[in-house]
Protein backbone atom coordinates (compact mmCIF):
# COMPACT_ATOMS: atom_id res chain seq x y z
CA UNK A 1 0.00 0.00 0.00
CA UNK A 2 2.54 2.76 0.71
CA UNK A 3 5.81 2.19 -1.51
CA UNK A 4 8.83 4.25 -0.53
CA UNK A 5 11.22 4.19 -3.34
CA UNK A 6 15.48 5.18 -3.39
CA UNK A 7 13.42 7.85 -0.65
CA UNK A 8 16.53 10.64 -0.21
CA UNK A 9 16.86 13.50 1.97
CA UNK A 10 19.38 16.11 2.45
CA UNK A 11 19.14 18.79 4.17
CA UNK A 12 20.15 22.58 3.27
CA UNK A 13 22.88 22.32 5.71
CA UNK A 14 24.36 19.36 3.91
CA UNK A 15 23.45 16.25 6.10
CA UNK A 16 21.92 13.57 4.20
CA UNK A 17 19.22 12.36 6.19
CA UNK A 18 18.00 9.92 4.50
CA UNK A 19 19.92 7.39 1.80
CA UNK A 20 18.27 5.82 -1.01
CA UNK A 21 15.03 3.84 1.60
CA UNK A 22 13.39 1.54 0.02
CA UNK A 23 10.59 0.33 2.00
CA UNK A 24 7.48 -1.31 1.66
CA UNK A 25 4.05 -1.56 3.57
CA UNK A 26 1.07 -3.76 2.89
CA UNK A 27 -2.41 -2.79 4.19
CA UNK A 28 -2.80 -3.25 7.75
CA UNK A 29 0.80 -3.84 9.00
CA UNK A 30 2.20 -2.23 12.07
CA UNK A 31 5.51 -1.05 11.55
CA UNK A 32 7.80 0.12 14.36
CA UNK A 33 11.17 2.22 12.90
CA UNK A 34 13.79 1.64 15.32
CA UNK A 35 17.11 3.41 15.44
CA UNK A 36 19.65 6.05 17.30
CA UNK A 37 18.98 9.79 17.40
CA UNK A 38 19.56 11.34 14.08
CA UNK A 39 19.44 8.07 12.01
CA UNK A 40 16.62 9.52 10.08
CA UNK A 41 13.45 8.55 11.85
CA UNK A 42 11.55 11.67 12.02
CA UNK A 43 12.91 12.49 8.42
CA UNK A 44 11.47 9.35 7.10
CA UNK A 45 8.09 9.56 8.42
CA UNK A 46 7.74 13.64 7.16
CA UNK A 47 8.92 12.95 4.01
CA UNK A 48 5.86 10.38 3.79
CA UNK A 49 3.65 13.67 3.54
CA UNK A 50 5.83 15.75 3.20
CA UNK A 51 5.99 17.74 5.90
CA UNK A 52 9.69 17.62 4.89
CA UNK A 53 10.29 17.58 1.31
CA UNK A 54 12.27 14.58 -0.11
CA UNK A 55 15.15 15.60 -2.47
CA UNK A 56 15.34 12.69 -4.65
CA UNK A 57 12.69 9.35 -4.99
CA UNK A 58 9.09 8.77 -4.90
CA UNK A 59 6.58 7.75 -1.76
CA UNK A 60 3.32 6.35 -3.43
CA UNK A 61 0.40 5.43 -1.69
CA UNK A 62 -2.33 3.19 -2.68
CA UNK A 63 -0.65 3.72 -6.25
CA UNK A 64 -0.21 7.65 -6.20
CA UNK A 65 2.70 9.20 -6.03
CA UNK A 66 2.98 11.60 -3.27
CA UNK A 67 5.70 13.32 -4.56
CA UNK A 68 4.67 14.67 -7.66
CA UNK A 69 1.31 16.25 -6.00
CA UNK A 70 0.59 20.24 -6.02
CA UNK A 71 -0.39 21.79 -2.83
CA UNK A 72 -3.91 21.23 -3.81
CA UNK A 73 -4.00 17.17 -4.11
CA UNK A 74 -0.99 17.06 -1.64
CA UNK A 75 -3.43 18.54 1.33
CA UNK A 76 -6.17 15.72 0.01
CA UNK A 77 -3.58 12.95 0.45
CA UNK A 78 -2.55 14.33 3.94
CA UNK A 79 -6.19 13.40 4.58
CA UNK A 80 -5.99 10.11 5.11
CA UNK A 81 -2.64 9.83 6.59
CA UNK A 82 -2.94 10.81 10.21
CA UNK A 83 -0.07 11.68 12.32
CA UNK A 84 0.99 11.30 16.25
CA UNK A 85 3.46 13.51 17.70
CA UNK A 86 5.99 13.17 20.38
CA UNK A 87 5.13 16.01 22.41
CA UNK A 88 1.42 15.52 21.40
CA UNK A 89 1.18 19.01 19.67
CA UNK A 90 -2.30 19.58 20.14
CA UNK A 91 -3.24 22.77 19.92
CA UNK A 92 -2.80 23.86 23.50
CA UNK A 93 -5.16 26.98 23.93
CA UNK A 94 -8.25 25.12 22.28
CA UNK A 95 -10.59 22.92 23.63
CA UNK A 96 -10.17 19.00 23.60
CA UNK A 97 -13.18 18.66 20.78
CA UNK A 98 -11.39 21.35 19.22
CA UNK A 99 -8.19 19.80 18.96
CA UNK A 100 -10.31 16.24 17.81
CA UNK A 101 -12.33 18.12 15.02
CA UNK A 102 -9.07 19.79 13.67
CA UNK A 103 -8.52 16.59 12.14
CA UNK A 104 -11.80 17.48 9.94
CA UNK A 105 -9.91 20.32 8.89
CA UNK A 106 -9.02 18.61 5.58
CA UNK A 107 -12.82 18.13 4.91
CA UNK A 108 -14.49 21.52 5.91
CA UNK A 109 -14.23 24.48 4.45
CA UNK A 110 -12.76 27.32 6.05
CA UNK A 111 -15.91 29.67 7.79
CA UNK A 112 -17.12 26.21 8.82
CA UNK A 113 -13.79 25.12 10.53
CA UNK A 114 -13.47 29.24 11.90
CA UNK A 115 -17.10 29.29 12.95
CA UNK A 116 -16.58 25.82 14.49
CA UNK A 117 -20.15 24.72 12.88
CA UNK A 118 -18.35 21.07 12.00
CA UNK A 119 -21.08 18.92 10.30
CA UNK A 120 -23.34 16.83 13.09
CA UNK A 121 -21.44 13.82 11.62
CA UNK A 122 -17.97 14.56 12.36
CA UNK A 123 -19.29 15.65 15.68
CA UNK A 124 -20.88 12.42 16.26
CA UNK A 125 -17.80 10.88 15.13
CA UNK A 126 -15.46 12.88 17.73
CA UNK A 127 -17.90 12.20 20.38
CA UNK A 128 -17.24 8.04 18.96
CA UNK A 129 -13.98 8.54 18.99
CA UNK A 130 -13.08 10.46 22.06
CA UNK A 131 -14.90 7.07 23.78
CA UNK A 132 -13.56 4.39 22.37
CA UNK A 133 -9.73 6.32 23.67
CA UNK A 134 -11.57 6.85 27.13
CA UNK A 135 -11.79 10.68 27.45
CA UNK A 136 -15.31 11.30 26.54
CA UNK A 137 -16.07 13.42 29.87
CA UNK A 138 -12.91 15.73 28.82
CA UNK A 139 -14.45 17.07 25.51
CA UNK A 140 -14.81 20.40 26.90
CA UNK A 141 -11.52 21.27 28.86
CA UNK A 142 -8.33 23.04 27.52
CA UNK A 143 -5.82 21.14 26.16
CA UNK A 144 -3.36 22.46 28.10
CA UNK A 145 -5.30 21.07 31.35
CA UNK A 146 -4.53 17.44 30.70
CA UNK A 147 -1.88 14.84 31.47
CA UNK A 148 0.57 13.73 29.04
CA UNK A 149 -1.23 10.48 28.26
CA UNK A 150 -4.74 12.07 28.04
CA UNK A 151 -2.99 14.55 26.04
CA UNK A 152 -1.59 11.69 23.86
CA UNK A 153 -4.99 10.14 23.71
CA UNK A 154 -6.42 13.32 22.44
CA UNK A 155 -3.97 13.47 19.88
CA UNK A 156 -4.70 9.47 18.71
CA UNK A 157 -8.21 10.43 17.79
CA UNK A 158 -7.20 13.67 15.89
CA UNK A 159 -5.40 11.44 13.71
CA UNK A 160 -8.17 9.12 13.53
CA UNK A 161 -10.80 11.04 12.45
CA UNK A 162 -8.72 11.81 9.49
CA UNK A 163 -10.64 8.96 8.60
CA UNK A 164 -6.90 7.15 7.58
CA UNK A 165 -5.15 4.36 5.87
CA UNK A 166 -2.26 4.76 7.30
CA UNK A 167 -0.57 6.37 11.02
CA UNK A 168 3.05 8.00 10.87
CA UNK A 169 3.44 7.64 14.82
CA UNK A 170 6.58 10.05 15.54
CA UNK A 171 7.77 8.74 19.17
CA UNK A 172 4.70 8.69 20.95
CA UNK A 173 5.56 7.43 24.21
CA UNK A 174 9.21 9.48 24.46
CA UNK A 175 7.41 12.35 27.13
CA UNK A 176 5.02 9.41 29.00
CA UNK A 177 5.77 6.99 31.62
CA UNK A 178 6.76 2.93 31.16
CA UNK A 179 2.87 2.27 32.30
CA UNK A 180 0.87 5.11 30.18
CA UNK A 181 3.54 4.34 27.29
CA UNK A 182 2.55 0.71 27.05
CA UNK A 183 -1.50 1.61 27.49
CA UNK A 184 -0.84 4.52 24.73
CA UNK A 185 1.10 1.58 22.69
CA UNK A 186 -1.45 -1.11 23.09
CA UNK A 187 -4.33 1.81 22.43
CA UNK A 188 -2.35 2.59 19.07
CA UNK A 189 -2.01 -0.93 17.60
CA UNK A 190 -5.35 -2.27 18.80
CA UNK A 191 -6.68 0.79 16.81
CA UNK A 192 -5.08 -0.17 13.76
CA UNK A 193 -5.97 -3.78 14.03
CA UNK A 194 -9.80 -2.55 14.36
CA UNK A 195 -9.97 -0.55 10.88
CA UNK A 196 -7.35 -2.31 9.23
CA UNK A 197 -4.79 0.24 9.77
CA UNK A 198 -1.14 0.61 8.44
CA UNK A 199 1.16 2.48 10.90
CA UNK A 200 4.88 3.39 11.45
CA UNK A 201 5.68 3.90 14.25
CA UNK A 202 9.05 5.50 15.59
CA UNK A 203 9.98 4.51 18.68
CA UNK A 204 13.49 4.48 20.81
CA UNK A 205 12.13 1.64 23.27
CA UNK A 206 13.41 -1.41 21.86
CA UNK A 207 11.15 -3.62 23.95
CA UNK A 208 8.28 -1.63 24.19
CA UNK A 209 8.16 -1.84 19.91
CA UNK A 210 8.84 -5.85 20.66
CA UNK A 211 5.95 -6.36 22.45
CA UNK A 212 3.52 -4.21 20.22
CA UNK A 213 4.43 -5.23 16.35
CA UNK A 214 4.37 -7.46 13.83
CA UNK A 215 7.51 -5.86 11.61
CA UNK A 216 10.58 -4.01 12.80
CA UNK A 217 12.91 -1.80 10.51
CA UNK A 218 16.46 -0.38 12.37
CA UNK A 219 17.40 2.30 10.54
CA UNK A 220 21.35 3.53 11.08
CA UNK A 221 22.82 7.04 9.36
CA UNK A 222 19.76 7.30 6.94
CA UNK A 223 19.92 3.54 5.49
CA UNK A 224 17.66 0.73 6.95
CA UNK A 225 19.97 -1.99 7.91
CA UNK A 226 17.23 -4.30 9.34
CA UNK A 227 13.88 -5.30 8.48
CA UNK A 228 12.07 -8.16 9.64
CA UNK A 229 9.88 -9.65 12.45
CA UNK A 230 10.65 -8.28 16.39
CA UNK A 231 11.78 -11.55 17.47
CA UNK A 232 15.04 -12.30 15.41
CA UNK A 233 16.20 -8.63 17.15
CA UNK A 234 19.35 -10.53 18.52
CA UNK A 235 22.35 -8.32 20.35
CA UNK A 236 23.98 -8.62 17.02
CA UNK A 237 21.57 -6.64 14.75
CA UNK A 238 20.89 -4.16 17.84
CA UNK A 239 25.05 -3.84 17.29
CA UNK A 240 24.56 -3.08 13.56
CA UNK A 241 21.98 -0.71 14.63
CA UNK A 242 22.94 1.24 17.18
CA UNK A 243 26.26 0.27 17.69
CA UNK A 244 28.46 -1.57 20.63
CA UNK A 245 26.36 -2.19 23.56
CA UNK A 246 25.64 -4.66 26.26
CA UNK A 247 22.21 -5.79 24.27
CA UNK A 248 21.32 -8.79 26.74
CA UNK A 249 19.66 -6.91 29.44
CA UNK A 250 17.32 -5.28 26.81
CA UNK A 251 16.34 -7.99 25.11
CA UNK A 252 15.93 -10.03 27.87
CA UNK A 253 13.72 -7.47 29.49
CA UNK A 254 11.25 -7.71 26.59
CA UNK A 255 10.92 -11.42 28.13
CA UNK A 256 10.03 -10.34 31.42
CA UNK A 257 8.02 -7.59 30.12
CA UNK A 258 5.87 -9.81 27.83
CA UNK A 259 5.70 -11.76 30.85
CA UNK A 260 4.56 -8.89 33.04
CA UNK A 261 1.77 -8.22 30.16
CA UNK A 262 0.42 -11.19 30.08
CA UNK A 263 0.08 -11.23 33.95
CA UNK A 264 -1.44 -7.47 33.44
CA UNK A 265 -3.67 -9.05 30.91
CA UNK A 266 -5.10 -11.61 32.88
CA UNK A 267 -6.08 -9.80 36.10
CA UNK A 268 -7.51 -7.10 33.67
CA UNK B 1 43.05 32.94 31.54
CA UNK B 2 42.37 33.48 35.26
CA UNK B 3 44.01 30.63 36.16
CA UNK B 4 47.58 30.72 36.73
CA UNK B 5 50.14 28.82 38.73
CA UNK B 6 52.18 30.40 41.63
CA UNK B 7 55.24 29.06 42.83
CA UNK B 8 54.38 26.47 45.23
CA UNK B 9 52.45 25.09 42.17
CA UNK B 10 49.08 25.88 43.59
CA UNK B 11 46.45 26.96 40.81
CA UNK B 12 45.16 30.61 41.14
CA UNK B 13 42.24 31.29 40.15
CA UNK B 14 40.96 34.93 39.77
CA UNK B 15 37.64 36.56 37.02
CA UNK B 16 39.79 38.25 35.11
CA UNK B 17 43.43 38.42 34.82
CA UNK B 18 45.96 41.60 35.12
CA UNK B 19 45.31 43.17 31.58
CA UNK B 20 41.83 42.62 31.69
CA UNK B 21 41.14 44.11 35.04
CA UNK B 22 43.44 47.07 33.78
CA UNK B 23 41.50 47.70 30.82
CA UNK B 24 38.12 47.93 32.84
CA UNK B 25 39.57 50.02 34.85
CA UNK B 26 40.85 52.54 31.93
CA UNK B 27 37.44 52.26 30.40
CA UNK B 28 35.72 53.48 33.70
CA UNK B 29 38.17 56.10 33.63
CA UNK B 30 37.18 57.60 30.15
CA UNK B 31 33.62 57.00 30.77
CA UNK B 32 33.71 59.34 34.53
CA UNK B 33 35.80 61.75 32.01
CA UNK B 34 33.05 62.20 29.50
CA UNK B 35 30.54 63.15 32.10
CA UNK B 36 32.35 65.44 33.42
CA UNK B 37 33.46 67.38 31.01
CA UNK B 38 29.61 66.96 29.57
CA UNK B 39 28.13 68.44 33.00
CA UNK B 40 30.89 71.30 32.57
CA UNK B 41 29.35 72.08 28.94
CA UNK B 42 25.77 71.84 30.24
CA UNK B 43 26.91 74.28 33.95
CA UNK B 44 28.72 76.84 30.89
CA UNK B 45 25.09 77.02 29.13
CA UNK B 46 22.93 77.50 32.01
CA UNK B 47 22.28 80.98 33.99
CA UNK B 48 21.96 79.69 37.17
CA UNK B 49 20.43 82.44 38.62
CA UNK B 50 17.21 81.12 37.10
CA UNK B 51 17.96 77.71 38.35
CA UNK B 52 18.27 78.91 41.94
CA UNK B 53 14.98 81.08 41.93
CA UNK B 54 13.25 77.89 40.72
CA UNK B 55 12.12 77.02 43.61
CA UNK B 56 10.28 80.77 44.47
CA UNK B 57 8.76 80.52 40.94
CA UNK B 58 7.37 77.03 41.12
CA UNK B 59 5.93 78.19 44.66
CA UNK B 60 4.54 81.20 43.36
CA UNK B 61 2.85 79.44 40.19
CA UNK B 62 1.74 76.51 42.34
CA UNK B 63 0.00 79.31 44.75
CA UNK B 64 -1.65 80.76 42.00
CA UNK B 65 -3.14 77.42 40.36
CA UNK B 66 -4.24 76.28 43.85
CA UNK B 67 -7.01 75.77 44.55
CA UNK B 68 -8.28 75.02 41.26
CA UNK B 69 -11.12 75.92 40.02
CA UNK B 70 -13.75 73.35 40.34
CA UNK B 71 -16.36 75.23 38.38
CA UNK B 72 -14.42 74.73 35.39
CA UNK B 73 -15.36 71.22 35.15
CA UNK B 74 -18.62 71.22 33.08
CA UNK B 75 -16.34 72.48 30.13
CA UNK B 76 -13.67 69.66 30.46
CA UNK B 77 -16.57 66.51 30.26
CA UNK B 78 -17.27 66.60 26.49
CA UNK B 79 -13.01 66.51 25.82
CA UNK B 80 -12.21 64.32 27.86
CA UNK B 81 -15.06 62.49 26.18
CA UNK B 82 -13.62 63.41 22.67
CA UNK B 83 -9.84 62.06 24.23
CA UNK B 84 -10.69 58.24 25.27
CA UNK B 85 -12.84 58.36 21.68
CA UNK B 86 -9.63 59.24 20.10
CA UNK B 87 -7.70 56.44 22.28
CA UNK B 88 -10.07 53.72 21.86
CA UNK B 89 -10.72 54.39 18.26
CA UNK B 90 -7.62 55.29 17.55
CA UNK B 91 -5.83 51.75 18.70
CA UNK B 92 -8.97 48.96 17.21
CA UNK B 93 -8.03 51.32 13.60
CA UNK B 94 -4.24 51.08 14.12
CA UNK B 95 -5.10 46.87 14.91
CA UNK B 96 -6.86 46.31 11.73
CA UNK B 97 -4.17 47.52 10.02
CA UNK B 98 -1.19 46.34 12.49
CA UNK B 99 -2.49 42.49 12.28
CA UNK B 100 -1.70 42.26 8.59
CA UNK B 101 1.22 43.87 8.55
CA UNK B 102 2.79 41.16 11.38
CA UNK B 103 1.71 38.39 9.93
CA UNK B 104 3.80 39.91 6.51
CA UNK B 105 6.66 40.68 8.96
CA UNK B 106 7.07 37.53 10.88
CA UNK B 107 9.51 35.19 9.23
CA UNK B 108 7.44 31.90 9.56
CA UNK B 109 4.53 33.42 8.18
CA UNK B 110 5.76 36.12 5.31
CA UNK B 111 4.75 35.20 2.01
CA UNK B 112 7.61 36.55 0.21
CA UNK B 113 10.79 37.75 2.71
CA UNK B 114 12.05 40.04 0.74
CA UNK B 115 9.22 41.48 -1.53
CA UNK B 116 6.46 40.99 1.62
CA UNK B 117 8.63 41.27 4.76
CA UNK B 118 10.90 44.39 4.18
CA UNK B 119 8.06 46.65 3.39
CA UNK B 120 6.01 45.34 6.28
CA UNK B 121 9.23 46.37 8.81
CA UNK B 122 9.32 49.45 6.89
CA UNK B 123 5.57 50.50 7.50
CA UNK B 124 6.50 49.65 11.47
CA UNK B 125 9.68 51.57 11.38
CA UNK B 126 8.26 54.05 9.52
CA UNK B 127 5.25 54.58 12.09
CA UNK B 128 7.94 53.77 15.15
CA UNK B 129 9.65 56.41 14.29
CA UNK B 130 7.67 59.92 14.42
CA UNK B 131 5.99 60.56 17.52
CA UNK B 132 2.36 61.02 17.62
CA UNK B 133 2.21 64.32 18.57
CA UNK B 134 4.65 65.19 15.09
CA UNK B 135 2.08 62.83 13.39
CA UNK B 136 -0.61 65.59 14.97
CA UNK B 137 1.11 68.41 13.25
CA UNK B 138 1.18 66.77 10.06
CA UNK B 139 -2.58 65.74 10.47
CA UNK B 140 -3.53 69.03 11.05
CA UNK B 141 -2.43 70.12 8.31
CA UNK B 142 -3.36 67.99 5.63
CA UNK B 143 -7.30 67.26 6.86
CA UNK B 144 -7.58 70.44 9.48
CA UNK B 145 -7.91 70.30 12.96
CA UNK B 146 -10.19 68.57 15.25
CA UNK B 147 -10.84 64.86 16.81
CA UNK B 148 -10.20 62.91 13.33
CA UNK B 149 -6.65 63.96 12.68
CA UNK B 150 -6.01 63.06 16.62
CA UNK B 151 -7.25 59.85 16.06
CA UNK B 152 -5.95 58.84 12.95
CA UNK B 153 -2.35 60.12 14.81
CA UNK B 154 -3.10 57.35 17.41
CA UNK B 155 -3.40 55.11 14.64
CA UNK B 156 -0.58 55.55 12.59
CA UNK B 157 1.70 55.77 15.98
CA UNK B 158 -0.06 52.33 17.38
CA UNK B 159 0.97 50.54 13.86
CA UNK B 160 4.44 50.38 14.29
CA UNK B 161 4.16 49.11 18.24
CA UNK B 162 1.46 46.80 18.12
CA UNK B 163 2.70 45.17 14.63
CA UNK B 164 5.74 44.74 16.33
CA UNK B 165 5.17 43.00 19.13
CA UNK B 166 2.70 41.03 17.17
CA UNK B 167 5.13 39.51 14.74
CA UNK B 168 7.67 39.14 17.71
CA UNK B 169 4.90 36.50 19.28
CA UNK B 170 3.81 35.31 16.03
CA UNK B 171 7.81 34.05 15.30
CA UNK B 172 7.95 32.43 18.72
CA UNK B 173 4.79 30.04 18.45
CA UNK B 174 5.49 25.92 18.89
CA UNK B 175 6.01 24.73 15.21
CA UNK B 176 4.91 21.76 16.32
CA UNK B 177 1.51 22.64 16.35
CA UNK B 178 1.20 24.07 13.36
CA UNK B 179 2.81 21.06 11.65
CA UNK B 180 0.27 18.94 13.37
CA UNK B 181 -2.62 21.00 12.10
CA UNK B 182 -0.98 20.89 8.30
CA UNK B 183 -0.48 17.69 8.72
CA UNK B 184 -4.51 16.99 8.80
CA UNK B 185 -4.69 18.42 5.07
CA UNK B 186 -6.01 21.82 6.10
CA UNK B 187 -5.46 24.74 4.05
CA UNK B 188 -3.25 27.39 4.62
CA UNK B 189 -5.97 29.61 6.54
CA UNK B 190 -6.67 26.36 8.41
CA UNK B 191 -3.81 26.91 9.34
CA UNK B 192 -3.39 30.15 10.36
CA UNK B 193 -6.67 29.90 12.50
CA UNK B 194 -6.25 26.63 14.40
CA UNK B 195 -2.38 26.67 14.45
CA UNK B 196 -1.11 29.95 14.99
CA UNK B 197 -3.89 32.35 16.24
CA UNK B 198 -4.51 30.21 19.24
CA UNK B 199 -1.04 30.44 20.21
CA UNK B 200 -0.45 34.67 19.64
CA UNK B 201 -4.48 35.09 21.31
CA UNK B 202 -3.04 36.27 25.16
CA UNK B 203 -0.29 38.79 23.30
CA UNK B 204 -2.22 40.40 20.94
CA UNK B 205 -4.84 40.90 23.93
CA UNK B 206 -2.15 41.86 25.95
CA UNK B 207 -0.86 44.11 23.65
CA UNK B 208 -4.27 45.75 23.08
CA UNK B 209 -5.10 47.03 26.40
CA UNK B 210 -1.24 47.75 26.66
CA UNK B 211 -1.45 50.13 23.60
CA UNK B 212 -4.85 51.58 24.35
CA UNK B 213 -3.37 52.30 27.97
CA UNK B 214 -0.29 54.33 26.41
CA UNK B 215 -2.40 56.22 23.45
CA UNK B 216 -5.16 57.64 26.59
CA UNK B 217 -1.84 59.45 28.10
CA UNK B 218 -0.69 60.10 24.51
CA UNK B 219 -3.98 61.62 23.45
CA UNK B 220 -4.23 63.96 26.61
CA UNK B 221 -1.39 66.16 24.82
CA UNK B 222 -2.34 66.42 21.08
CA UNK B 223 -4.78 69.00 21.63
CA UNK B 224 -2.04 71.04 21.92
CA UNK B 225 -1.35 70.73 18.58
CA UNK B 226 -5.33 71.38 17.69
CA UNK B 227 -6.26 67.57 16.97
CA UNK B 228 -8.80 67.62 19.72
CA UNK B 229 -9.26 66.28 22.93
CA UNK B 230 -8.52 67.56 26.42
CA UNK B 231 -5.12 68.89 25.45
CA UNK B 232 -7.28 71.91 23.54
CA UNK B 233 -8.25 73.33 27.04
CA UNK B 234 -5.06 72.96 28.78
CA UNK B 235 -3.42 75.16 25.95
CA UNK B 236 -5.81 77.93 25.91
CA UNK B 237 -5.74 77.68 29.74
CA UNK B 238 -1.99 78.12 29.29
CA UNK B 239 -2.14 80.60 27.10
CA UNK B 240 -4.42 82.76 29.14
CA UNK B 241 -2.57 82.11 32.39
CA UNK B 242 -5.20 81.18 34.15
CA UNK B 243 -3.61 78.71 36.69
CA UNK B 244 -6.25 77.06 38.70
CA UNK B 245 -7.79 75.84 35.20
CA UNK B 246 -4.55 74.22 34.22
CA UNK B 247 -4.16 72.48 37.71
CA UNK B 248 -7.80 71.15 37.11
CA UNK B 249 -7.08 70.01 33.83
CA UNK B 250 -3.62 68.06 34.82
CA UNK B 251 -6.10 67.02 37.89
CA UNK B 252 -8.14 65.18 35.45
CA UNK B 253 -5.98 63.70 33.21
CA UNK B 254 -4.14 62.15 36.22
CA UNK B 255 -7.49 60.88 36.82
CA UNK B 256 -8.23 59.58 33.32
CA UNK B 257 -4.70 57.81 33.37
CA UNK B 258 -5.13 55.98 36.63
CA UNK B 259 -8.60 54.47 35.70
CA UNK B 260 -6.85 53.16 32.61
CA UNK B 261 -4.22 51.78 34.27
CA UNK B 262 -6.59 49.70 36.21
CA UNK B 263 -8.71 49.06 32.98
CA UNK B 264 -6.19 47.39 31.46
CA UNK B 265 -4.92 45.65 35.07
CA UNK B 266 -7.96 44.08 34.92
CA UNK B 267 -8.50 43.06 31.17
CA UNK B 268 -5.06 41.38 31.06
CA UNK B 269 -5.54 39.37 34.59
CA UNK B 270 -8.72 37.95 32.99
CA UNK B 271 -6.86 37.14 29.92
CA UNK B 272 -4.02 35.70 31.28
Amino acid sequence: MLQLNKLTKQYATGDLALKSVELEIPKGQVVALIGPSGAGKSTLIRCINRLVEPTSGTVELNGKQLTKLGSGALRQARRRMGMIFQEYALVERLTVMENVLSGRLGYVGFWRSFLRRYPQSDVDEAFRLLERVGLDHMADKRADELSGGQRQRVGIARALIQDPELLLVDEPTASLDPKTSRQIMRLICELCAERGLAAIINIHDVALAQMFVQRVVGLRFGEVVYDGPPDQLTPDTLTQIYGEEDWEATIEKVEDEEADALEEGAVA
Amino acid sequence: MAVATNKSGQKIWQLRDRNAQLTRWFAWFVAVAIIMYCWQAISEQTTWFFVYDAPNIAGDIMSRAMPPRWPYINELWEPLWDTINIATIGTLLSLILAVPVAFLAARNTTPHQIFCRWPALLIIVSSRSINSLIWALLLVAIIGPGIFAGTIAIALRSIGFCAKLLYEAIEEIDEKQVEAIRATGASPWQVMAYGIVPQIMPTFAGITVFRWDINIRESTVLGLVGAGGIGLQMQSSLNILAWPQVSLILLVIFLAVILSEMVSAKVRGAII
